[in-house]
């Protein structure tokens, strides 16, 4: 269920040296809030270090790591070689060492190079130990389409990486979660890949006031985001708002349609989807990602286990084809939009 | 006998009569270079025959190395060997599901692990028994690995020996990295307290230079100055692939491309590999890192247990080979110099087989690991998901026991 930020009565530490970290609440973009939440967890915490591909002077070609380098020094925000299972691989080591690395992999299509490590060395050392070594780290992973960009910079490959045991798997979609969700993916520890919207990184409708003395949402817990009682739309990343816009068209015609955020794609926290299934009958999963062997499969299997005798539809899947991501001319055709939501709505509600 | 340094870099000026001793295109493209001892190139300190080598560079690392050091050091060798063969029958017997045998590699993993400082790290690939074995990992805690029974259950952090890497190359940037972190936390190159510096040592095969993985290891190391060691130990064979196939040049010149020192040692030479690796870790720690060391050796036993070297390589190559066995060289040089009688040599025997014994013992009475060790520390955290998975799996298995009971 829906659980609002608390108001302030944390024990947040106070940085008064901090040059853009106060405690008031201001309008921030997602991207503002993600370099503030890295800000602070570089504050908090002096073993945080973040690694990447021009995310020092430049500031990372999405800005996220702006001003990093200068506060806190090239010995904590490294300049990498142009080496993805470099950037992987030492931050294993780092964190074996006792470091908390932060890994910026510049877009989603370049992270295959560390997807050896990833699965092999980050994802396991854990368990082949059996707790004694722990690998705190965190990969940030710019992913999603509507960029207008050419191929390897649009995917949606968090399927890949959601598979894997021993990874945790989690995306935000607005400025309060990407504020607080990447300060607790840092302070796991458990190995997190952070999947970040690129296309909303600097969207000014979605700029939100971010209370940084408020208590924060558990990181993998999906949450309702908008109530209905029609039916249920599921989604994660770049698709809630594209989910919320649809409510809103549906809701000028007469039709309540519930919203879900799943925030964490593994774990997957799905009580309060099959609550909502329950209410509603109907559910609808979106997303950009291929449907194939998918987090909206995966979703789909767990409802028809719990909430069999409560659908009044089969849940339907609004995603990206099974199909390499297409010439960014056809993208508009390839991603779910709001029509083809309301389309799989007025399917789900026809059957 | 031209250097493989001019091999590299034929000199264009260079006349008819210069370059007539060089071996041809054809050779050069063979890899034949990758594979010959390294002639002047290779560092060696005792040779086969049991004599000691001078060297002005390399001796003063070892000048504390009396006869008594020697004997412990022949020791470790006899009883690493010992306990491999050990190991390797267990796993004919099926006690062991697998073993990796490090025979003939004992010169290498004891040189080099008994180089390393209690502060020091070390990563292994899955073949560093000896290794393990010198950074004082009881032999017994490795054996979990091959019976299938665990994954590495050794105490990491106070060995400091990482978990065995069987991903070929992974472990080399796992190493750079945490080499990185010594750095970073002011573990190099202090000048007043060498106490407080730290090293990092990395182990690969000669088939592992061919890895990305490894590669980016150096790159990384060589830009961040990390204190890390590469050691590789090549013993000329990645499972049937000898190292022309992963090579033109010889591997330890490799080094001179990412603008660090690199060194072929004779790694059937205790002396040779114990004096290089100290060099190594010295200038890692004094902040002159990375350095690359090929120590030159043979696998004398299969890749695994499950390989089958007669199907790739021809037995007088291991006749040769054994020649330049890494203990008998030792044996002769005590023996020769008066530094151990036969009581000596019966006496490592003997501890030798004892300690093979317990081994045998301990593997024969090695509990299974229970059924919910499947969901046991996938995550550091509590993982509802994984809890319901496994009470529903433990729930299915007393169903049996609750039918066979009513039987």
């Amino acid at each position: 269920m829906a659980a609002p930020a608390k108001s302030a009565n944390s024990a947040t530490v106070n940085h008064p040296e901090a040059p853009t970290v106060p405690s008031s609440a201001q309008n921030l973009t997602i991207g503002k809030a993600l370099n503030l939440g890295l800000r602070k967890a570089m504050e908090d915490d002096d073993k945080v270090l973040i690694l990447g591909e021009d995310v020092g002077k430049l500031g990372g070609v999405f800005r996220i790591t702006d001003g990093l380098q200068k506060d806190f020094g090239e010995d904590r925000v490294l300049d990498t070689p142009l080496a993805e299972s470099g950037i992987v691989g030492t931050a294993v080591g780092l964190a074996v060492r006792g470091f908390r690395p932060v890994c910026e992999i510049q877009f989603e299509g370049f992270i295959f190079p560390g997807f050896d490590q990833i699965n092999s060395q980050l994802a396991k050392l854990h368990y082949r130990t059996q707790g004694e070594v722990k690998v705190p780290v965190v990969i940030r992973v710019p992913y999603g389409g509507g960029i207008g960009a050419v191929e390897h910079h649009s995917e949606s490959p968090e399927s890949l990486f959601a598979h894997l045991p021993g990874l945790k798997v989690v995306s935000c979609a607005n400025p309060v979660d990407a504020y607080w969700m990447i300060q607790q993916a840092i302070t796991s520890d458990d190995p997190i890949l952070f999947f970040e919207p690129k296309r909303l990184y600097h969207s000014g409708a979605l700029k939100a006031p971010v209370d940084t003395a408020a208590t924060p949402e558990r990181l993998h817990a999906s949450r309702v985001v908008r109530q209905g009682t029609a039916a249920t739309l599921v989604c994660y990343g770049p698709t809630v708002q594209v989910c919320l816009d649809a409510a809103t068209a549906a809701a000028n015609e007469g039709m309540e349609l519930e919203v879900i955020d799943l925030r964490s794609m593994s774990p997957l926290d799905l009580a309060p989807v099959f609550d909502s299934v329950r209410r509603t009958g109907r559910l609808i999963a979106v997303s950009e990602a291929p449907s194939e062997s998918s987090i909206t499969s995966e979703i789909v299997a767990r409802v028809q286990q719990d909430c069999f005798y409560s659908l009044e539809a089969p849940v339907l899947r609004v995603t990206g084809f099974d199909t390499p991501y297409p010439p960014a001319k056809l993208e508009e055709h390839y991603l779910p939009d709001l029509d083809r939501v309301l389309h799989a709505v007025d399917r789900a509600m026809d059957w | 006998m031209s250097s493989p340094e001019q091999w590299a870099q034929p000199d264009q000026g260079a006349d008819a009569a210069a370059t007539a001793g060089q071996p041809s295109a054809e050779q050069v493209i063979a890899g034949l270079r990758a594979t010959t001892e390294g002639g002047a190139d290779l560092i060696q300190l005792l040779t086969p025959e049991g004599e000691r080598v001078a060297s002005p560079i390399f001796d003063p690392y070892v000048a504390d190395v009396d006869n008594e050091s020697l004997r412990e050091l022949y020791r470790d060798l006899v009883i690493v060997r010992r306990a491999d063969r050990e190991a390797n029958a267990m796993q004919r017997q099926g006690q062991l599901g697998i073993w990796v045998p490090l025979l003939g590699q004992e010169a290498a993993q004891i040189g080099s692990g008994r180089a390393l400082r209690p502060k020091d790290m070390a990563f292994p690939s899955y073949r560093e028994h000896g290794v393990g074995y010198a950074r004082g990992v009881d032999f017994k805690e490795l054996l979990g690995i091959f019976r299938c029974s665990d994954q590495g259950q050794w105490d990491f952090a106070k060995h400091r020996f990482h978990p065995y890497t069987i991903v070929i190359g992974n472990q080399v940037l796992n190493a750079c990295g945490y080499a990185m972190g010594q750095k970073f936390e002011g573990k190099v190159g202090n000048q007043e307290n060498d106490g407080d510096n730290e090293a990092t040592i990395c182990y690969f095969g000669d088939g592992a230079t061919s890895q990305g993985d490894v590669h980016e290891g150096f790159v990384w190391a060589a830009v961040y100055d990390a204190p890390l060691v590469f050691f590789c130990q090549n013993n000329q064979w990645a499972i049937s692939e000898p190292t022309e196939r992963q090579s033109r040049l010889p591997l330890y010149q490799r080094a001179r491309g990412y603008g660090f020192p690199g060194m072929r040692v004779d790694g059937n030479d205790v002396l040779g590999c114990l004096a290089v690796t100290r060099w190594a870790l010295d200038a890692c720690r004094n902040g002159n890192g990375p350095v690359l060391i090929e120590a030159f050796t043979y696998r004398m036993d299969a890749h695994t247990t499950t390989d089958d070297p007669t199907r790739y390589r021809l037995s007088d190559e291991l006749e040769a080979w054994k020649l330049k066995d890494p203990i008998e060289r030792v044996r002769v040089h005590l023996t020769r110099n008066g530094g151990a009688d036969a009581d000596f040599f019966a006496e490592v025997d003997k501890a030798a087989d004892d300690f093979a014994a317990e081994l045998r013992d301990f593997c024969f009475n090695m509990p299974d690991p229970p059924p919910e060790r499947i969901f046991s520390n996938v995550y550091a955290e509590p993982s509802p998901v994984l809890d319901a998975q496994r009470e529903e799996f433990l729930s299915y298995l007393d169903g049996f026991a609750t039918a066979g009971g009513e039987r």
